[in-house]
């Protein structure tokens, strides 16, 4: 297993003729994905990369049967293609593009969760399962299989630490990037659940950052009704508060959304929070023990 | 972005919310003109992206010209949180009979807009939720136009039980939501809104935050962006995330997690970092160059360090931006660099003839010589 995609996951790649997406689908398919089909408005019968080109996701869904999407469309428009894979029945979202404004979130969000589909993004690296499948943009170089799971709100800190993990020998059930926006379709309370539901899950790093409550929540959840180990690393302890670091989350709004808040949680609900990335494995092999 | 008083008011009115004008001067004389103009006695307000102006005296009332000019020079020589104060906003005073708060947020949790309203206003509604929770009132929004004018006479009601009065909030409080939705804000903010005593509601101050993804859609409020530093501009300008801070050791990284956790990581060897830059997932080596002449032109940095995982980020063509940047410069602090990830092997060999870069390994060595180049201590 793994959670969310595996060997048998079929992608559509919307925003295939771009230059992300192109570029893309080409690395999906080196690490092992089934990409059977892209859509771009106005340029169905094409091909790219070999994969067909369709105009839109019911016609690529209905020519192959695929029930997962990754969006590499621009920002403007990246809102209305996951309302277009929401609307085709496509069961596993998954948008890569940054940037979208927060107001076409509001209403597509509330449309996801009243549907039986899962979004993940906007503006996140995607997930792999290593050996498997990748959806997204994470190099898949630098992971190897194995028994633990990854959940991240950034991207190359998702990379950093998977690479701490390699080097020490702890291969990956699945690693996943939920994106650094305010509003996201997936967030770690859903990603934990199904790490603790994966029978080929032992344990789980879970790395997060300054802004918003969903550490805290996650927190609940692990302390609550989690029986596998979770270790955890919070970045942006020497972010100044009101200053927008990067992703358009990661801000500390008057006292709330801090590190040290995030961090407390966590230990209360009994998780080992690493100092420093490279402390990650360490407490990982620990856990598991 | 943030959008000052004067620019959200100007938003505010457009869409039939009351206001007091006011004009903006950037020197006491022209202060003492527009009260002139306004005859009688004004209010002189700093405008700056900072809360807490009040206290900070960036307000003052001012009982005819002469004194406005005299004010505005005080508040024009005030630096607050940071901020130098460049223009006041001159209004005419106003009589207030009671104060109210209203507010439209993102609420993260909620994953939507609330209303925030209160009748405690003129003060810090933080404080206000904190210390007297029960003087709060909310209500969410799930999408524009779903806000009927019935639910804005109830929650006025809630926060003045005068109903003639409530239904002059109410439609304040409509208007206000138009204003939200319509701008792309992520807060719109009157505190205090006011009565006056012959009845008038009137919004007597301004907040308003705009999403910064949302800018490309809204031209006519991308255009009131003021760029007080070069470097902000420039950063952005090249797509940079850019913030400055207080330390000594430069930092040019990818992503914003990584960038964030590079700083923990300087501040947890005992030293201090000069920045946050995040120079994104695109492979534009101008953007390196970029990011180098901002954070040389900070007088306090003594080091800089790459930090480089290469995803979408090639890391030969942040090399060449490093190469280019070391040609065009003048670049006298040791610049370390940590590049790993696409095509690194292809970059460590582009600049291993230089002598200037001190190659390291991994992210925990790079701070660590980093800050022994800066001559900072390595403890921990």
């Amino acid at each position: 297993m793994s959670i969310f995609i595996d060997e048998t996951t079929k992608v559509i790649v919307q925003g295939i003729t771009g230059r992300d997406g192109s570029f893309h689908t080409k690395s999906m398919i080196d690490d092992g994905t089934r990409v059977v089909a892209g859509v771009t408005p106005g340029k169905g019968g094409g091909s790219v990369h070999d994969v067909p080109v369709h105009d839109s996701v019911a016609e690529a869904r209905a020519a192959t049967g695929a029930d997962t999407s990754v969006i590499y469309v621009p920002a403007p428009f990246a809102a209305d293609a996951v309302w277009e894979a929401l609307d085709a029945g496509v069961k596993l979202i998954v948008c890569i593009t940054e940037g979208v404004p927060v107001a076409d979130m509001i209403e597509l969000h509330a449309a996801v969760e009243a549907s039986s589909s899962r979004l993940i993004g906007p503006n996140c690296p995607g997930l792999i399962s290593p050996g498997k499948s990748k959806v997204g943009i994470l190099p898949g170089s630098i992971h190897i299989p194995g028994r633990v799971g990854l959940v991240s709100r950034s991207g190359t800190l998702t990379y950093q630490v998977v690479d701490h993990l390699t080097r020490a020998g702890i291969g990956q059930s699945t690693c996943i990037g939920i994106g650094g926006d305010p509003i996201i379709g997936t967030n770690f309370l859903d990603t934990l659940e199904a790490f603790e539901a994966d029978p080929e899950t032992d344990g789980v790093v879970m790395i997060g950052e300054i802004g918003g409550t969903d550490e805290q929540e996650a927190a609940r959840y692990i302390q609550n009704s989690m029986k596998k180990p979770v270790v955890a690393f919070i970045a942006g302890r020497t972010a100044p508060p009101g200053k927008r670091m990067g992703h358009a989350g990661a801000i500390i709004s008057g006292s709330a959304g801090t590190a040290a808040e995030k961090t407390e949680a966590l230990n209360a609900a009994g998780v080992p929070v690493a100092r420093i990335p490279s402390e990650i494995p360490n407490l990982m092999t620990r856990a598991l023990a | 972005m943030n959008l000052h008083e004067y620019q959200a008011k100007e938003v505010f009115a457009g869409f039939g919310i009351p206001i007091v004008a006011g004009k903006v001067a950037r020197s006491p004389e022209e202060a003492e003109r527009i009260a002139a103009e306004l005859g009688g006695s004004v209010v002189v307000k700093a405008q700056v992206h900072a809360g807490g102006r009040g206290k900070a005296g960036g307000v003052k009332l001012a009982a005819d010209a002469a004194e406005a000019k005299a004010k505005a020079e005080e508040i024009l020589a005030l630096t607050i949180k940071g901020y130098p104060v460049r223009k006041v906003l001159v209004v005419p005073a106003a009589e207030i009979s009671k104060e109210y708060y209203i507010g439209v947020a993102m609420d993260r949790a909620a994953k939507r807009p609330v209303i925030i309203a209160s009748a405690a206003g003129g003060v810090d509604i933080e404080q206000v939720a904190r210390e007297t929770p029960e003087k709060i009132h909310r209500f969410h929004l799930d999408r524009p136009g779903s806000f009927h004018s019935f639910q804005a006479r109830r929650v006025a009601s809630k926060i003045e039980s005068d109903s003639a009065v409530a239904v002059r909030i109410a439609g304040v409080l409509e208007k206000l939501v138009r204003a939200y939705w319509a701008s792309d804000a992520g807060l719109a903010e009157i505190n205090p809104l006011i009565t006056t005593p012959e009845g008038k509601v009137i919004a007597l101050d301004a907040k308003m935050v705009i999403d910064d993804n949302a800018l490309f859609r809204r031209p006519n409020l991308a255009a009131m962006r003021e760029e007080t530093d070069e470097n902000a501009a420039a950063a952005r300008e090249m797509g940079l995330s850019y913030v400055p801070l207080d330390g000594n050791i430069g930092c040019i990284v990818n992503g914003a997690g990584l960038a964030m956790a590079t700083m923990d990581l300087i501040k947890h060897f005992g030293g201090d970092p000069a920045n946050f830059l995040d120079i994104g997932g695109s492979s534009d080596p101008r953007k390196v160059t970029t990011a180098m002449r901002i954070i040389l032109s900070d007088p306090k940095v003594e080091a800089i360090l790459f930090n480089i995982f290469g995803g979408i980020t090639r890391c030969d063509d942040v090399a060449r931006g490093i190469l280019d940047a070391f040609k065009d410069l003048d670049v006298r602090v040791p610049v370390v660099v940590r590049l790993t990830g696409t095509n690194a092997t292809e970059a460590r060999a582009m600049l291993a003839a230089s002598d200037a870069l001190e190659p390291a390994e991994t992210m925990d060595e790079a701070v660590k010589l980093v800050l022994a180049r800066a001559g900072g201590r390595t403890g921990a």
